[in-house]
């Protein structure tokens, strides 16, 4: 009991530390800042780095991290967050996001993507205390944290730039009436959260025994779980969101074992943000008023085909890969295909709708595993399991993600993601549907006329032709009073609300078609693979499909297709590495935030 | 029947009374006017009488049905429509598209059972009957679109060459003037029992001003009943036929134009108490 | 040399121009009243002349230097102090951070200045350590003042400062106003829509219209000049 509530304490000092950054520059920049958890990963890293292979002391690794992730900070806030203050919300959700990816795959390429044991430096079982079992390196951690909190706390308490961050907090134009610089102080903040987490991130090593670049992912998305918990903005409320769930984790842990870490994680979130979304210690109901995409595309209007144009683009994608293309091109223009559809139910969740979801690989995980589960534990022919997969992916999405309709902006974004994750960590841990993290296997290939369709060039007509079909669909409801009410809910809830549309409403059916259409990809999916598992829906799924529409166009469907080439066919055409395929996404989806927001498909408007 | 009946109506933020025990009436044809210097209290009442926020206390009546805390989808379909201070209108649609969409709780073919909306569940019957009528396109949808078209001209052409030239436009592009007239001709569209006008003229010069002054004037003279919140003494005192006067939350004087406008304690609550000199 | 000189300054806000050629000066000693109904650019001349809102044309000079491009910081070191639109006291921050806040941009003399705004205002010396969000409304704004005072200002901008006060506050508020000019020679530059209540103060008064200087002079004459009621209520 005692030893897991002292290990959830030493754990979640780590998550507070990372919390109290993501906050701290929440007050201060109005900001999520999705590249905080890479922050972790560097400090990290970095620290492996300075003690094993420089044999620094602890202190020199402790500040030589301070220095590298205090830079890297620095660089997040010039680079994703202040050149898009005057844009709308979205744009810095987005630029952050792909910062983290650019990051953590950086990172990836320079350190090697394998998992490496970090030394604690300090022993981790020398103390005892009433039965209790416990090592210097848990005392070192948590005085560490402990005492960085209490140096935070006299810092913003009693020195000049330190109130000068409070009351750009509270009220940024009266702060500027004070002479306060806001530029200068928003450095100084993502500075002193990105030391925070860097620090993090030697502890979390240390404690963890071993790094690999992907551990802020993972470690990131509990801080963010902790400060949403703690609520947003509040500093006391990120240290106790932190330390409450690196003590609920740990118990959940040792009842349930480590792969329901995640789960519970994500539960939690979703869970605070259905039920008390301003958190523990938020005051403030977090109702911001302006719509999160809107202008995001102001100027941009949909580059148009022709009907003929269409239909020589459709004839030449059934017969040029007949004729001219070996199996492996197919079989890249199969991969294209389906991330199409993916892509496709994100123009309309969030081109059409406005609601940017960074969790879309979540109903494409339960239609491929409806659709397999189906296939080969009850023998359903695969033509009655795809509407199925379809219709289960559809009803889940709306089930999870619909309570936060009554948050607003960041938020939203934030319940999506926890959905994506709780969908994944969900498919590791109930084994008994889903054959846990081992996955499902065998799955049949479906049949046509009695024959299997199961060769590259079958399996790619019958895709091209589903997602043909989707295109169809998407385009007729985008023309549709329909299409235009939700264009009205994107725009400007308010002023739609104020026209008779009742705009939960018409959220929670564009999550549900983005669900079904995203459902059907997920089957196809399954059925081209014959195998699936947890790890194939990860949140890099969910990435690559939000970059694909924002590449293209978030407002065109047309964009979609052109991205999924652009973004799956080109590199597996290339052969690019997975990790330099990662960070080309991320840099990809920084450039086209911060310089052509309209997308590849978009034109300006005069 | 009486169109809007407010009684009692109250709301703070954070401690501060803004909205304190306001009660008043609108009849048919009326234009009644809010003013009050800045901070009175008149846009929290306007949101409150629209249902963008909910009173702390008090009651709203719209034509004979209580609406107290009715949400603001709600208050559209069953007849109040409202503009907002600085004028909100979807950039990304046309200026015909803006109008269509104030028509929308007018549709019948292309949402089906649009009476269980407000049901439990049931509503996603309704929900995915509109989806499919999406797609399939009906010809009774095609002609209730074009029908529906015919009257979004009708409105546009109430601007006269402001709007109509610019129907497909994207309303991002239109002047700050012409995207408040988009704002007021969506309001209208759906031949509203109450227009509800929150400063329909602010940052507009004279010319303008005088401009949607006389629509405005048009719109009065065609009966259409209107509560308007509004800075500009002048449109105020040649549109209203009564005048509410707000300070501090309370109603301290309401009556017709000539009569507020002399009345002391109006002249008081902008001008100030006289007091003697303290000059040093 | 006067403190404060606005000359032809025109401001826009996108297409639309919301200051039209505004010229105005504030001399050492004086109470320089700003007056015009809602919506008459009072607040937007006031933003201009803190560094918040850049001027299209037109020049802005304190004590004889030119500001025009200058950030607010640097106002401030020249002898610019603010009391913004509703107080806007920091409301989480205790009443002496508050003011320390307030002495961002300097350096030195911090303490002492602390003193003298809890000599002059004993109230708040009483409640230093509490949160500013719990004062009443006119404890607020005398921290408000005492946080413009924290820079030894020679000219304060006070944006409506009795806007939202009850009545009683708002001759209270008025007399401190008077005071601070009589005591320590403040010049104070007041934007108010209660003409009456700011003429009984000022020595002087500018009225605007719609972005546009309409009237101008000594506080006695505009008292009963029946322009300022059109500027208010129209013709």
């Amino acid at each position: 009991m005692l030893d897991t509530a002292l290990a959830g304490l030493v754990n979640g000092s780590s998550y507070a530390l990372l919390a109290l950054g993501l906050s701290l520059i929440f007050g201060v920049a109005n900001v999520i800042n999705f590249a905080h958890a890479s922050v972790f990963a560097v400090g990290a890293m970095s620290g492996w780095w300075f003690s094993v292979d420089l044999d620094w002391p602890l202190w020199a690794v402790l500040l030589g991290v301070t220095a590298v992730t205090g830079l890297l900070g620095l660089v997040i806030n010039v680079i994703a967050v202040t050149p898009l203050a005057k844009a709308p919300p979205i744009a810095a959700l987005l630029s952050t996001f792909a910062v983290s990816v650019v990051v953590d795959n950086g990172a990836q390429l320079v350190f090697g993507p394998e998992t490496r044991r970090f030394p604690a430096l300090l022993a981790t079982d020398n103390l005892g205390l009433g039965g209790l079992r416990f090592g210097t390196l848990d005392v070192t951690i948590l005085v560490v944290a402990i005492g960085l909190m209490l140096v935070l706390g006299w810092f913003l308490r009693a020195s000049r730039y330190g109130r000068a961050i409070r009351a750009v907090a509270q009220d940024r134009d009266a702060a500027a009436q004070m002479g306060i610089p806001l530029a200068r102080v928003q450095n100084l903040a993502f500075v002193i959260a990105s030391v925070l987490g860097g620090v993090a991130g030697v502890l979390g090593g240390m404690y963890l025994n071993n790094i690999s670049p992907t551990v802020g992912s993972t470690v990131g998305m509990s801080a963010f779980a902790a400060a949403t918990l703690g609520g947003l903005g509040s500093l006391p409320g990120a240290v106790a969101g932190g330390l409450l769930l690196g003590v609920v984790e740990a118990f959940g842990v040792s009842w349930w074992g480590g792969n329901a870490r995640t789960l519970i994680t994500f539960a939690v979130l979703l869970i605070v943000l259905w039920v008390r979304p301003s958190g523990l210690f938020g005051k403030r109901a977090p109702l911001a008023a302006e719509p999160m995409t809107g202008t995001f595309f102001g100027a941009a209007r949909t580059v148009r085909l022709r009907p003929w144009q269409v239909a020589v683009a459709a004839v030449a994608a059934y017969v040029v890969p007949a004729v001219a293309l070996d199996d492996y091109t197919v079989q890249i223009g199969v991969q294209v295909v389906v991330y199409a559809i993916l892509a496709l139910s994100l123009t309309l969740v969030s081109g059409q709708a406005g609601q940017i979801s960074l969790g879309q690989a979540a109903p494409l995980a339960i239609g491929a595993y409806t659709s397999a589960l189906l296939t080969t534990a009850t023998g359903l022919d695969f033509w009655l399991s795809l509407p199925i997969s379809g219709v289960v992916a559809a009803v889940l999405s709306v089930v999870l993600v619909s309570p936060s309709w009554r948050l607003r902006g960041h938020y939203v974004s934030i319940a999506t993601l926890a959905t994506g994750l709780l969908v994944a960590a969900a498919a590791v841990n109930f084994d008994w549907l889903t054959n846990g993290p081992s996955g499902v296997s065998a799955i049949p290939p479906p049949t046509l006329f009695g024959a299997s369709v199961s060769a590259p060039l079958a399996v790619y007509f019958l895709d091209l032709t589903i997602l043909l079909v989707v295109l169809l669909l998407v385009v007729r409801l985008r023309r549709s009073t329909l299409g235009r009410i939700w264009s009205a809910v994107r725009e400007d809830e308010v002023a739609a609300r104020s026209s008779g549309i009742a705009v939960a409403d018409y959220k929670s059916l564009a999550f549900g078609i983005g669900g079904f259409v995203a459902g059907i990809g997920g089957a196809l999916f399954a059925q081209q693979y014959g195998y699936i598992d947890p790890s194939v829906f990860g949140i890099s799924v969910s990435l690559l499909a939000l970059t694909i529409v924002v590449l293209g166009g978030l407002n065109s469907p047309l964009g979609a297709v052109v991205g999924a080439i652009v973004l799956v066919g080109l590199p597996e055409a290339l052969r690019m590495l997975q990790e330099t395929r990662m960070l080309t996404y991320g840099l990809l989806l920084l450039a086209v935030v911060l310089f052509r927001p309209q997308g590849l498909m978009g034109k300006v408007a005069r | 029947m009486t169109v809007l009946e407010v009684t009692g109506l109250r709301r703070s933020f954070a401690g501060l009374r803004a909205v304190d025990g306001v009660s008043f009436t609108v009849e048919p044809g009326e234009v009644v006017s809010i003013i009050g210097p800045n901070g009175s209290g008149k846009t929290t009442a306007l949101n409150l009488v629209s249902g963008v926020l909910r009173p702390d206390s008090g009651q709203v009546t719209f034509q004979g049905r209580d609406v107290t805390g009715w949400r603001p989808e709600r208050l559209a379909a069953a007849g109040l429509s409202r503009t907002f201070q600085n004028g909100r209108v979807f950039g990304n649609l046309t200026v015909a598209e803006n109008v269509l969409i104030g028509l929308t709780p007018t549709l019948q073919a292309a949402r089906p059972f649009s009476r269980w909306r407000n049901v439990p569940v049931l509503r996603w019957a309704s929900l995915l009957a509109e989806t499919a009528v999406a797609l399939v396109d009906p010809p009774a949808v095609r002609r209730e679109l074009a029908d529906r078209q015919a009257k979004v001209a009708t409105q546009l052409d109430r601007f006269g060459d402001r709007l109509t030239p610019r129907a497909d436009l994207a309303a991002h592009t239109l002047s700050y003037a012409n995207r408040r007239r988009t704002e007021i001709a969506r309001a209208l569209a759906s031949g509203p029992a109450l227009l509800v006008l929150d400063e329909p003229t602010a940052g507009m010069n004279p010319a303008e001003t005088g401009e949607v002054l006389e629509q405005l004037l048009e719109l009065k003279a065609a009966g259409q009943t209107i509560l308007l919140v509004e800075h500009k003494i002048d449109l105020v005192m040649r549109l209203s036929d009564r005048v509410l006067v707000l300070d501090a939350g309370s109603v301290i004087a309401a009556g017709p134009p000539e009569q507020v406008r002399s009345d002391p304690r109006v002249i008081e609550a902008y001008l100030g108490k006289r007091r003697p000199a303290v000059r040093p | 040399m006067s403190l404060l000189e606005l000359d032809s300054v025109s401001v826009f806000y996108g297409q639309t121009q919301a200051l039209h050629e505004i010229s105005l000066v504030v001399e050492p000693g004086e109470i320089v009243c700003l007056l015009g109904g809602n919506a008459s650019g009072k607040s937007t001349t006031m933003k201009t002349i803190l560094g918040l809102i850049t001027p299209r044309s037109g020049e802005i000079r304190l004590a004889g230097e030119r500001v025009t491009r200058s950030a607010p910081a640097a106002r401030i070191r020249r002898g610019l102090a603010s009391v913004p639109e509703a107080r806007r006291v920091f409301p989480e921050m205790s009443v002496e951070d508050n003011l320390l806040t307030g002495a961002f941009t300097r350096r030195t003399g911090i303490r002492a200045e602390l003193a003298s705004v809890y000599e002059s205002f004993p109230r708040l010396a009483e409640r230093r350590r509490q949160p500013a969000g719990t004062l009443s409304g006119g404890e607020q704004q005398m921290l408000a003042f005492g946080r413009a005072l924290m820079s030894a200002p020679t000219l304060i901008c006070m944006d409506e400062p009795t806007m939202g006060l009850a009545p009683i506050f708002v001759d209270r508020v008025l007399d401190l106003i008077a005071a601070l000019n009589r005591d320590r020679g403040l010049a104070v530059l007041m934007v108010e829509q209660n003409a009456e209540l700011a003429l009984s103060i000022a020595h002087r008064g500018y009225v605007l219209n719609t972005g546009h200087l309409v009237l101008d002079g000594p506080a006695p004459s505009l008292i009963d000049n029946p322009a300022i009621r059109t500027a208010y209520f129209g013709a």
